[in-house]
């Protein structure tokens, strides 16, 4: 790390390729989008340029309900970088969506003593820069 | 493997370098003493040596290693998929030896991660465009412990696991490592030590996670022809199998807890022609204490589900019925960044009966179990002693 003394510490933040820009764009839109595949119908995450069930080359960006409920989870006691050391400590979940696809989310504006296995969860979107915005995850049942 | 190469070749010298913390070596010194010791060990000498199997933390390892070593080999594999990787180039062993690329093949690794600071929580940050840089990294996920963290939790929620069971794998690890001279930590731990350390990743505390340490280790596989002439009891390799999925991001692992350690038991116990109860030695990749009760369960040693029950009441410890570890494992005896190499040479040990206070008994046949990455490979290796 380069960053200059007192500097809060950069998150690490992702690097869209001409592939993901569309997800990353539409999170910053609010949106949270999946792949779906124009052949099979089926869904995948993370993007990629071909089905991973048919091999298909044509995939559509769906538009995904944004609800899901919790696979598995931890909560970090220690932060993962310098970043995360600032926020400790914090939900690391597993959430798989209505669609089917699961992805890694932090669990936030809940209190981490409710976070459980299985509970029903919405998308947030939680703006990191400029130019990237990251879908997060709170309980359903949360006080907005 | 086909049936046919189980005992094709033998482990005929094996060693660990120095351990613990040894802030003046590198891995490659590390390498290369233990690579000398496990030839003195088997009575053969350096240009004998015509197959490296080498990792490291570095890139390059075989070519480094062949060059610092002053040979000029005539295979070389660096695979490197984590903590297994030694155990995986044990099988790329066999096989360039069945087709006749090597003969004489040194399997080593080093790694200097406690005197170089170099192991951090958050693991290695791939560049921001990759998978992991994209959905993994900005989350703040611990590296390899927050998966495992939530396979423990997963198996909690599923099975009613309790944190006093995780405890049972530390504290039977600690009492193999008190018998253990060469052991990391040996002083006294107790399943209310375990509980009362600091959580990490939620189910998981300090002390249901490996230590990090220096350490490196090298072992010399030959053909069991050329095996029966050297000066130890070989140790032949009579079953391996292994079994692969992803990186760092396991959204296409259907069920977090049957993650191919099954696969890999079934069909290395299947090309020994052995079964679990013919099995005398065992020992279990132990970088978190549900990492053993998971492996301990695909590979039938219990039931699903019941493999916290299994290990209770200090059943895995020296004076339990199944005692497994018996180094005292990463979680007490040394972790280097990869314990692969490790878990190896203490078969090897008990094989040949040169495990002093920690001699098994019974010790013709040995089950060695690793996954690599976070569950995102696995092996299973059968050996045997005649």
């Amino acid at each position: 790390m380069s960053s200059p003394m007192n500097a809060p510490a950069p998150r690490p933040l992702p690097a869209p390729t001409d592939l993901t820009a569309p997800y990353w764009a539409a999170a910053r839109r609010g949106q949270l989008v999946i792949q779906r595949c124009a052949h099979c119908q089926r869904h995948q995450f993370y993007p990629r340029s071909f089905c991973m069930h048919c091999m298909g080359e044509t995939l559509d960006w769906l538009q995904a309900s944004g609800l899901g409920r919790i696979y598995t989870f931890t909560v970090n006691r220690r932060g993962a970088n310098a970043f995360m050391a600032g926020r400790t400590p914090y939900a690391v979940a597993i959430v798989e969506l209505e669609e089917g696809v699961r992805l890694m989310a932090n669990i936030v504006d809940s209190r981490l003593e409710d976070i459980a296995i299985g509970k029903p969860v919405k998308v947030v979107f939680e703006a990191a820069s400029d130019d990237i915005t990251l879908p997060q995850f709170r309980l359903a049942d949360a006080a907005p | 493997m086909n049936k046919e190469l189980s005992g094709s070749v033998a482990i005929v010298g094996a060693a660990e370098s120095d351990l613990g913390k040894v802030p003046g070596m590198t891995a490659l010194e590390m390498q290369a003493q233990a690579s000398l010791r496990a030839l003195n060990d088997a009575g053969l000498r350096l240009q004998d040596v015509d197959g490296v199997f080498a990792h490291t933390d570095d890139r390059f390892a075989g070519l480094q290693l062949a060059e610092y070593l002053g040979i000029r080999p005539s295979y070389i594999d660096s695979t490197n998929v984590g903590g297994m990787s030694n155990i995986l180039h044990v099988g790329h062993a066999m096989a360039a030896i069945a087709a006749g690329m090597c003969s004489v093949a040194l399997v080593t690794y080093g790694s200097t991660q406690l005197s170089s600071g170099t192991r951090k929580v958050g693991g290695a940050f791939d560049g921001a465009r990759s998978p992991v840089g994209q959905f993994i990294s900005p989350y703040g996920q611990l590296n390899p412990i927050g998966y495992y963290a939530m396979a423990a939790n997963l198996h909690m929620h599923r099975y009613g696991t309790t944190s006093e069971q995780l405890a049972e794998v530390a504290v039977a690890a600690r009492k193999w490592a008190q018998l253990n001279p060469k052991a990391y930590r040996t002083e006294p731990l107790s399943i209310e030590d375990v509980l009362s350390s600091p959580l990490v990743a939620d189910p998981l505390r300090s002390r249901d996670i490996c230590l990090v340490t220096d350490a490196g280790g090298a072992f010399i596989l030959t053909t069991a022809d050329r095996a029966k002439d050297l000066r130890r009891p070989p140790v032949y390799v009579l079953g391996i199998a292994e079994a692969f999925s992803h990186h760092y991001t396991p959204f296409s692992t259907a069920d977090w807890l049957d993650t191919g350690v099954a696969r890999t038991g079934e069909a290395a116990l299947g090309m020994a022609g052995l079964t679990r109860n013919d099995i005398d030695v065992v020992q279990i990749y132990d970088h978190f204490t549900i990492g053993v009760i998971q492996a301990l369960e695909e590979l039938g040693f219990c039931k699903r589900g019941e493999g916290g029950a299994f290990v209770a009441g200090g059943r895995l410890g020296p004076d339990g019925d199944f005692p497994i570890n018996t180094s005292g494992g990463g979680l007490s005896f040394n972790h280097p960044g990869m314990f692969g190499m490790l878990l190896v040479l203490e078969a090897v040990h008990q094989l040949r009966q040169e495990a002093g206070r920690r001699q098994l008994p019974k010790a013709r046949t040995a089950l060695v179990h690793a996954p690599g990455m976070v569950f995102s490979a696995n092996t299973t290796m059968i050996l045997g002693v005649q």
